[in-house]
């Protein structure tokens, strides 16, 4: 893979760690330490809970506003629990450049309109689905935390497939925006079962299939077609776990970092 | 929002403190006196002999119990199941385990803060919270006062699980007829759901459609 040192603008932090080993290679735990594990899945938790926090004040509805809000704060206390394993979790979220962060692009994406949240958060609840599930089930440094989180993202896929339905086998104005967003973040999926450096005892070819058969189901049931393309688009391959993000992430991270990087150490 | 539960719950500290749930005999009052009140008892307990270091602990466990929950004030830390252990550390030391109910629970340091202020005024000379995670909370966790109280404050208790994983199915169907989710107000068993998602992590939101009136539910989990 073409992943990048994170030496360049990262360093000059001091609290950034080291890239995470071979992400990309083909092993089934690659390696790594559990901090980069960890820092990989707080980044995930972390970026889409302030996606997800986006939608304050411009949620369809009113239940849909706390929805959103709540799915944000569950995924903020996984990414707490997780970055305080490697640091401290102000630092590692305030004061990292984007080349730092090891999220998977999906969670980066812009919100969109309210069907790309719904692929957004289906597709990406699906996979923390599974491997809570997975890891749960293990006694690594993961399964406290993946037990506790465990029944909370079962909401969160509950929601998300609870929305696809009702947009998707809906009026032909949500189905076509529900297909819409689906296909478009369709090439951002395949990064989500790649191995994390790191992370022992995850069986990626069973969460793999697990994802399809899930994602699939909740797709056919909604009257939606699956896409056929492929999930791993060439240029997106395993970039975000290296440190290669979209455009829009700059953007996210200006605002969520700006204020502490004005007033540093700024509390109320 | 503020829910139903806590506009009707009066003065839910003293309610609960008057009444603790554990340790049977401990001075809950301790939490509610006057400061030199606090100071007197709790020079007795420290110079008194007598009090083993099993009542002692006790004691203050029922004092920590007694804190309520910053977001569900009706319910004691205790009745909810968040309050995982205390020890004594020795030189009025104190260890506190406290469990999140979720993940992202904003009330966590709420609750370290109180039960620390507790604790020093209950005659603890340093406290240390923790937070633990494992094994996970539960609403099975919580105490049949506790659903006694939610119930009474117009929040319907979780439905008990009997420790089975939480499944959501995939497609939605019809609730759970066997154990449905009643009215706290008017006891109905046809109520619906409205949201998953509520004022507070734990509560979801629903509708009693005797009654008409929309209440929270501590979900299960």
């Amino acid at each position: 893979m073409n992943g990048p040192a994170t030496g360049g603008p990262g360093r000059a932090t001091g609290v950034v760690p080291e890239a995470a080993g071979a992400a990309g290679t083909t092993a089934g735990t690659a390696s790594g330490t559990t901090e980069d594990a960890a820092l990989a899945l707080g980044d995930d938790a972390l970026v889409l809970s302030h996606r997800l926090a986006e939608w304050a004040g411009h949620a369809p509805a009113l239940e849909e506003e706390v929805a959103l809000a709540n799915l944000a704060l569950d995924l903020l206390g996984q990414a707490r629990t997780l970055l305080t394993m490697v640091g401290d979790e102000d630092r590692l979220a305030f004061c990292r450049q984007e080349r730092a962060f090891r999220n998977v692009q999906l969670v980066e994406q812009p919100n969109g309109d309210f069907a790309h949240t719904i692929a957004r958060q289906l597709y990406f609840s699906t996979y923390q689905e599974l491997l809570w599930e997975q890891l749960a089930a293990g006694d690594g440094p993961f399964a406290p935390l993946a037990a506790k989180a465990g029944p909370e993202t079962a909401y969160h896929r509950d929601h998300a497939v609870t929305w696809t339905l009702r947009l998707g086998d809906g009026t032909r104005l949500s189905r076509e925006r529900m297909q819409r967003a689906v296909d478009a973040l369709w090439r951002y999926t395949g990064e989500l079962t790649r191995p994390v450096a790191g992370l022992a005892g995850v069986d990626w070819a069973a969460l793999a299939a697990g994802w399809a058969e899930r994602v699939g189901a909740t797709l056919r049931a909604a009257t939606l077609t699956v896409p056929e393309a492929p999930a791993r688009a060439v240029w997106s391959a395993g970039g975000g776990r290296q440190g290669i993000h979209t455009e829009p992430f700059g953007r996210l991270l200006a605002e969520m970092q700006h204020l502490h990087r004005s007033h540093p150490g700024a509390r109320w | 929002m503020v829910s139903e539960g806590r506009t009707t719950a009066g003065t839910p500290a003293d309610e609960v403190a008057g009444a603790p749930a554990e340790a049977p005999g401990a001075p809950a009052k301790l939490t509610e006196g006057a400061q030199g009140v606090q100071v007197t008892e709790a020079a007795q307990v420290t110079q008194g002999a007598q009090v083993t270091e099993a009542t002692e602990a006790a004691r203050l466990r029922a004092v920590a119990a007694a804190v309520p929950d910053p977001e569900l004030p009706v319910i004691g830390l205790g009745d909810l199941g968040v309050l995982r252990g205390l020890r004594l550390l020795g030189a009025g030391r104190v260890e506190v385990e406290l469990t999140p109910t979720y993940t992202g629970c904003p009330a966590v340091e709420a609750m370290a803060g109180e039960v620390r202020r507790a604790l020093l005024a209950a005659g603890a000379a340093e406290v240390e919270v923790r937070r633990v995670l494992a094994p996970p909370w539960s609403t099975d966790d919580i105490t049949a006062e506790g659903r006694r109280r939610l119930a009474a404050a117009g929040i319907a208790p979780p439905r008990p699980l009997g420790r089975a994983p939480v499944t959501v199915p995939l497609l939605p169907g019809p609730p759970g007829e066997e154990h449905p989710v009643r009215c706290p107000r008017c006891g109905a068993a046809d109520t619906e759901l409205i949201s998953r998602f509520s004022a507070t992590p734990c509560t979801a939101l629903r509708r009693c459609a005797r009654c008409a009136e929309p209440f929270d539910q501590v979900k299960e989990r």
